[in-house]
């Protein structure tokens, strides 16, 4: 018996009672749609939740130079002076997990404006990709310096918002120049308020300027990290006190001549780099993010074979894992539900297909007559069941569709169409039909055809 | 050639520990083109002997040839192939499907026919039954639009749609007034005589008896009379003397 008849018998049959049909289905509809309802309402805020946790940072990955040591002592981690801003430019030209890298410049020092100073947690040098590095790219005022800006260095700045607070009492700053080592920057934009990080940092007291102008006129240096104890802390030439505390050290080696500068050139090497921020397409690809860096400095930094790297790589690993096991917990939750209304829904059906085996006791035993074998019987009631199941099933993915879209419209959550929930939708509705009308099917095919025909 | 044969079909029922035997070694012959009536009370094995006939169920003991095949050991799956093939069944209840055309009833054996014919074909040959049976004009009825008569009339095409060369029919007329019973043992007869299939009959009507050409008589277990048709003359070969 061809499987298209078996469904013709199916629907037929099924036909024969409409209004049971459709009650015995209601389980398998309320379960499908509640199951495509959640998983799009639930979909729609684990984006939301992911989307969120991303701009803590999740996906970001920060490359400092390497450890310098002398005799045994090492220096910590970003001693050397190995990174360059053609680094960062190479990652993200050659590392196809990176989303965006920027290169980084981090000074400490105090900012002046008018009658007020303040010195920020950090004063960072880059170009405007950190924004989108760091989920940022909405300011509250203003916009974002450009890579022209960066480019020629010039006196430009956001600031964070607890830089708006202390230095301009929170009236708006653009505009206005602040002075930081009195060098003086237009104020041209200002940041959306974020609040501390996981380490209790306040993430708003920072000011964010061009990497050239930060290395080449704040810092001043264009060989050395800034590291920022032993650099500066206030400008000097306003600091009265510089003399009896000088900020600056004496020289350890005597100058050279030009002769001797002559004789022992410096290789050109016009800037080095604190660190690069770079930015994985997603979580997911962090690993492979930090392999092809970590491929990619090698090779520029001429690092042989078995030698340590000149770099070290760190993330957020501790955010990604906090991102994962929170989708995973949603999905999960999500999943348990949807599996409780679809068992009750098929103990539905079983019940059901129960009924209708022993209401049709004289079909069957007639069939069995006119010469259907077990396993015909079978197959026809499974049919059933699963025909029954998947008609629940269609119903159910446009009620939860529905649902889902009423709640987007209404309340407006975030609602993401998730396919796959549909296509498992349509699976699991089929395999409920199967497993709950397997027993009833079988009942039935082992029913004798001559009691069977007898039966009242 | 015979085309039904038993030698002593035995059957016993397992009631718990006792053994109740209903069949007491029945041996018949049937040939082709038979009009049979099988008579008894109840309780005489009647509708026992009938489900072996059928193919529905299998003796205790004994061989049963079917066109020169030994059924009494097949398999069910087997059986019911042959049911599907070789044996009509026409019932006292119709047992036709509620809620189901006339022409949909016909064609539902054909769905378990090993040749797979096509939706159309199938219901071609549903129509040609019917317009046999007198019901062209009744294809898109469903039962309950139908009288007891034409009910067992479509039973009837039913059973015959895979052109079986027996027919059984248990007690075809209890449910009908004796008009219509009339009308159902004529096509009986048409059927027997021009189409030569083979009708066994199991009825405790003697009038529906005198239709046959050849009545069976049984009683606890044993055939009491075998009235042969006339000139066959062959002698009683039941294991009961009468």
């Amino acid at each position: 018996m061809r499987l298209y008849a078996t469904a013709r018998t199916a629907f037929r049959a099924l036909r024969r009672n409409p209004m049971r049909a459709m009650l015995t289905t209601l389980g398998i509809v309320i379960g499908v749609g509640a199951v495509i309802a959640m998983m799009e309402i639930g979909a729609g805020s684990s984006a939301t939740l992911k989307k969120t946790i991303a701009s803590m940072g999740a996906n970001v990955l920060v490359i400092q130079p390497g450890t310098a040591s002398s005799g045994g002592v090492s220096f910590g981690a970003g001693s050397t002076t190995t990174l360059t801003p053609e680094d960062s430019q190479a990652i993200l030209r050659e590392c196809p997990a990176i989303r965006n890298a920027t290169p980084m410049v981090r000074a400490r020092t105090q900012v002046v404006y008018g009658n007020r100073n303040w010195v920020p947690n950090a004063i960072y040098g880059t170009t405007p990709a950190y924004l989108e590095v760091q989920n940022w790219s909405i300011l509250a005022e203003g916009e974002p310096f450009s890579e022209r800006d960066v480019l020629n260095g010039n006196r430009v700045c956001i600031l964070g918002q607890t830089l708006v607070r202390e230095l301009f009492e929170g009236a708006s700053p653009l505009g206005k120049d602040i002075r930081i080592k009195n060098i003086a920057f237009r104020v041209i934009g200002v940041l959306t308020p974020k609040g501390a990080n996981m380490m209790g940092f306040d993430q708003d007291d920072v000011i964010l300027a061009p990497w050239t102008t930060i290395k080449y006129r704040v810092t001043g240096a264009s060989l050395s990290t800034s590291n920022q104890s032993t650099d500066a802390t206030a400008s000097t030439s306003v600091n009265t006190l510089s003399n009896l505390y000088p900020a600056t050290h004496g020289t350890l080696y005597p100058e050279q001549s030009a002769a001797q500068q002559a004789d022992n050139p410096m290789p050109v090497r016009f800037a080095n780099i604190d660190s690069i921020m770079a930015a994985a397409n997603n979580s997911g690809e962090i690993s492979m993010a930090i392999e092809q860096i970590t491929g990619v400095l090698r090779e520029r930094h001429r690092i042989r074979g078995d030698d340590p790297d000149d770099f070290n790589i760190r993330n957020m690993a501790e955010l990604t894992k906090t991102l994962s096991t929170t989708t995973t917990l949603m999905t999960n939750l999500l999943l348990a539900v949807a599996m409780i209304s679809l068992v009750v829904g098929g103990v539905g059906i079983m019940n059901i297909m129960l009924v209708s085996v022993t209401e049709r006791t004289r079909e069957i035993g007639l069939r069995m007559a006119v010469g259907a074998r077990g396993r015909d019987i079978l197959r026809q009631f499974l049919v059933e069941a699963v025909v029954l199941c998947l008609t629940g099933g269609a119903m159910g993915i446009i009620l939860g569709h529905g649902g889902s879209l009423l709640v987007k419209f209404l309340l407006h959550w975030p609602v993401e169409t998730s396919p796959a929930a549909i296509a498992a939708a349509v699976l699991v509705s089929a395999g409920v039909g199967i497993i709950f009308g397997f027993y009833p099917a079988w009942k039935a095919s082992r029913l004798d055809p001559i009691e069977a025909l007898r039966y009242e | 050639m015979e085309l039904i044969e038993l030698r002593s079909i035995e059957k016993t029922y397992q009631m718990g520990d006792i053994a109740v035997p209903v069949l007491k070694g029945i041996s018949l012959a049937i040939r082709q083109g038979e009009l049979l009536a099988l008579t008894g009370s109840s309780g005489s094995g009647k509708s026992t002997l009938m489900n072996i006939l059928g193919c529905l169920d299998r003796p205790s003991a004994g061989e049963y040839w079917l066109d020169n095949q030994e059924i009494s050991k097949l398999s069910s799956d087997e059986r019911a192939m042959l049911r599907n093939r070789k044996l009509g069944f026409v019932f006292q209840s119709f047992n036709l499907l509620a809620r189901t055309s006339a022409i949909d009833n016909v064609a539902m054996p054909l769905s378990y026919t090993a040749e797979n014919l096509s939706e159309r074909e199938a219901r071609k040959r549903a129509a040609e039954m019917l317009a046999r049976v007198g019901l062209a004009d009744r294809l898109g009825h469903y039962p309950s639009q139908l009288s007891g008569g034409q009910q067992q009339r479509v039973a009837i095409a039913r059973a015959l749609i895979n052109r079986p060369p027996v027919l059984f029919a248990d007690e075809p007329t209890g449910n009908l007034d004796s008009k219509t019973s009339e009308e159902v043992l004529q096509m009986f007869e048409r059927l027997n005589t021009e189409d030569g299939i083979t009708i066994i009959m199991v009825t405790h009507d003697p009038k529906v008896a005198g239709h046959a050409k050849r009545v069976i008589r049984m009683d606890d277990g044993v055939i009491l009379a075998d009235a042969a048709p006339a000139g066959s003359g062959r002698e009683t070969p039941g294991g009961g003397a009468p």
